[in-house]
């Protein structure tokens, strides 16, 4: 070692420990523990595996209760995967622009239940295959998708991701891995429309429900 | 006192202990290039007064956080600067964690046998960054929620892991509770004690190998720690702290937005100035390529500077060392400041900026209003507002044919012409006497995009009125206060009350012959046809609720409506939307008074 570990002893000696241990007995604490009874090692030896057992033992305890509870939020599954109803089906603009509806339902957030409230926002829209429903968030990093201000599409206002009218990726450069999440829809007594409001995995190609 | 000390010193050896702390032998003499782990052992301790304090305020759950951080912020006495102090230390520490790593790069001070410490202070930079991520989510406002949602994003494309991880960080499947109860345990708990541990590991081997002194330097005496060093060690923690407060005090301490609210858009998310680099940087990571983007070059570069103290082992290893921390720092300058330049460039990066702006602003008002924040929190309190809600509502839902002031009511213009009229001041005295001008009745300001502009309403105005005397002129004036004292406008209180006479007479003149609006419209005693618009109460909130509800009701339009679809009936908008968009044309929400 370089000249450094000298300095360093030298200001080491110069710590409490060095100049005055407790005790009075004049020896540096070290020298106490390697002067051990003849004939000890083995007993020591014992002693200490099980001191470490014991300790292993007891401290498992804690650590054990606290992964447990930590770990929790894994056994939390999906938010439930039913349809909701978001709007009537005149609310949706007749020209095929699309346009944004507030999903409100009921909503269990820890200890608490939340009666209809609002969990997130789609995008619907009229096509000639039905209605689209696209949620709000991007699929690239989890900002919320606008309507893109110039020309007819969306636009994410984070890192640029561009989508046209049908959520689809419409510019090479846009960063976003795949389309915007389209969600299952049904229309129900003729004019409810029912969004199944889920979200998945951003930042990749499939479509991984969260 | 002396015989205290003796009998504490005796007990515990404190005296050697202080005396090995501060009569510490500085090779050189002590100099100002070493203040930088001082100011940030001060910059950390002054994080640990604020936060513990912040501590004792904060409330970590979903309705909680916003509440407590503005109670902080606005009611707590000296609540602002303490936050405030708490918010730009945070930010000097990063400032100073470079600045050191930039010294110490400079001096080769991580260099054998100093590697650990190097890699300590490198685990400190870390802990240090965790802390401002998990410090931006803690008020729950939108500007945070939508940052760290980006975040977590980030961490859940980990390869493998990335989905549990994400799912551990947030406490579940969506953001909530205990998204907050997690962020508030490792801010407060977890990173704080890894932070003391590595300070206390950092400050013990930089004391067993001393000081990097520069050749130069060598030759000179050397100097003692206490009080040569600490001096100026004190004086540089003078300015750090000095600094923090002026941009407390400049900036009026640190910004509250709006509260969260993950069905809203909120187009300003941007995360803390220096994670800047990185969220531009993940622009340039086309489709596929957002893990390389956003977690294997960085940790790659991080490694690279990890390897330093082994790299500059080599003959040009130091220079090298020195040639990669400029371009890295380089890189991060030059990401940042593209980052500034295009927002600053973005007319919708800044108007999303201005609308934030406003929303945070109103959220506070409102939270200082009488009423204050409901038990329901802030974001409750906020979805009740007209003021903000109802503009949002009517663009989505009124604006494809009505105007409010020629847009959308939300400032933008809509392609399409309008085909309905426009409804700001709907209700005024103003909106009528427009309604009563032959010139203007049959524009798109009132009937000119409507089925009614060929009506018997249009006629009227610009065949019949003209031929009114002046006298009958003055007349109609009467039945314009007296109609428009039916809407009972909030903002008209004060002149309804001041013209309650001509109003009176203006019941009378509705009936009079020239006028004679009771020959089609109801208003009061006198009973008009069905299908057209009833003038008791018209403009009123009652009033506009049942136009909402149903316009082809024979109250209102009847079989005459034109298009206005029947929200109510349809339910297209709930009773509570209905009501917002009626307060907010009426101006019927809470304005602080600006007196104060």
């Amino acid at each position: 070692m370089s000249e450094d570990t000298s300095d360093a002893a030298s200001t080491g000696s110069e710590g409490p420990t060095g100049s005055e241990s407790p005790g009075g007995s004049g020896k540096p604490l070290g020298a106490e523990l390697e002067s051990e009874p003849p004939g000890a090692p083995r007993r020591s030896f014992l002693a200490g595996t099980v001191a470490a057992v014991l300790g292993a033992v007891a401290s498992l305890v804690p650590i054990t209760a606290g992964a447990a509870a930590l770990l929790d939020p894994l056994r939390r599954r999906t938010s439930s995967s039913d349809l909701t109803l978001v709007t009537r089906l005149s609310a949706i603009p007749e020209d095929g622009t699309p346009k944004k509806f507030t999903v409100t339902k009921d909503r269990t957030d820890a200890w608490a239940t939340y009666a209809d409230t609002p969990v997130g926002a789609v995008y619907l829209r009229r096509t000639d295959d039905g209605i689209v429903a696209l949620n709000t968030v991007c699929p690239h990093a989890g900002c919320f998708v606008g309507m893109a201000p110039d020309r007819a599409g969306f636009a994410c206002p984070c890192h640029k991701s561009s989508f046209d009218l049908d959520g689809a990726v419409d510019d090479p450069a846009s960063p976003s891995p795949r389309d915007m999440d389209a969600l299952d829809v049904e229309v129900r007594n003729g004019d409810e429309v029912w969004v199944r409001f889920q979200h998945f995995l951003p930042g990749r190609e499939e479509k991984t429900p969260v | 006192m002396r015989s205290i000390i003796d009998w504490l010193d005796d007990r515990t050896g404190v005296r050697a202990l202080v005396r090995g702390a501060l009569y510490e032998h500085i090779p050189g003499g002590a100099r100002w290039r070493y203040i930088w782990g001082s100011t940030l052992t001060f910059a950390f301790f002054v994080q640990l007064v604020t936060g513990i304090v912040l501590w004792a305020a904060y409330s970590a759950n979903a309705q909680g956080a916003w509440e407590s951080v503005y109670y902080i912020q606005n009611q707590m006495l000296g609540g602002w600067l303490l936050r405030g102090i708490h918010h730009y230390m945070a930010q000097a520490m990063i400032v100073l964690l470079v600045l050191h790593l930039m010294q110490v790069m400079i001096d080769g001070a991580y260099r054998a046998p100093r590697e650990v410490n190097f890699w300590f202070g490198l685990a400190l930079l870390g802990l240090v960054l965790g802390l401002s991520l998990t410090g931006y989510l803690l008020p729950w406002d939108q500007k945070g929620f939508w940052a760290t949602k980006v975040a977590t994003s980030i961490a859940s494309m980990t390869p493998v892991v990335g989905p549990a991880m994400q799912q551990l960080l947030v406490g579940g499947s969506e953001y909530g509770h205990h998204t907050l109860t997690r962020f508030f345990a490792l801010h407060a708990g977890v990173l704080p004690a890894g932070m003391v541990l590595l300070v206390v590991g950092h400050i013990y081997l930089f004391r067993r190998h001393g000081v990097t002194v520069p050749e130069k330097h060598e030759r000179k005496p050397a100097g003692m720690f206490w009080p040569d060093q600490v001096l100026k060690d004190g004086v540089a923690s003078l300015v750090v702290m000095a600094t923090v407060l002026g941009l407390v005090l400049w900036t009026g301490g640190a910004h509250l937005g709006a509260p969260a609210d993950p069905s809203e858009p909120y187009s300003a998310a941007r995360p803390e100035w220096y994670f800047l680099f990185l969220f531009q940087w993940l622009k340039y990571f086309p489709a596929g390529w957002e893990v390389v983007g956003a977690q294997v070059i960085p940790g790659m570069v991080f490694g690279l500077v990890a390897a330093m103290p082994i790299i500059g082992k080599w003959k040009l290893g130091h220079r090298f060392n020195l040639g990669v921390g400029a371009a890295i720092l380089g890189g991060i300058v030059l990401l940042t400041w593209l980052a500034r330049v295009e927002d600053a460039t973005d007319p919708d990066f800044r108007a999303a900026q201005a609308e934030a702006e406003a929303e945070a602003h109103r959220a506070a008002e409102l939270a200082a209003s009488p009423r204050g924040i409901p038990g329901a929190g802030g974001l409750a309190m906020l979805r009740d507002d007209p003021l903000t809600q109802g503009p949002k509502i009517f663009a989505a839902n009124c604006a494809s044919c009505h105007r409010f002031e020629g847009h959308d009511g939300l400032g933008t213009i809509p392609a399409d012409e309008p085909s309905a009229s426009d409804l700001a001041g709907f209700g005024s005295r103003e909106w009528l006497r427009g309604i009563l001008d032959g010139d203007r009745v049959g524009t798109e300001e009132y009937f000119g995009g409507t089925a009614h502009v060929r009506g018997r309403m249009v006629r009227f105005v610009t065949r019949g009125l003209p031929r009114l005397t002046d006298k009958e002129r003055d007349d109609l004036e009467k039945v314009v206060l007296a109609v428009s004292a039916e809407a009972g406008l909030p903002y008209q209180a004060g002149a309804d009350s001041a013209d309650a006479e001509a109003i009176a007479e203006g019941r009378e003149l509705i009936g009079s012959e020239a006028i004679n609006c009771v020959r089609c419209h109801t208003f009061r005693q006198y009973e008009g046809d069905e299908d057209v618009p009833r003038l008791t109460g018209w403009g009123s909130r009652a009033w506009i609720l049942g136009m909402l509800h149903d316009p082809t009701e024979p109250e209102y339009y009847g079989e005459d409506n034109d298009r206005m679809p029947s929200f109510g009936v349809d339910e297209t908008l709930t009773p509570r939307e209905m009501g917002l968009v009626a307060d907010w044309l009426r101006r019927d929400w809470y304005a602080a008074t600006t007196a104060h």
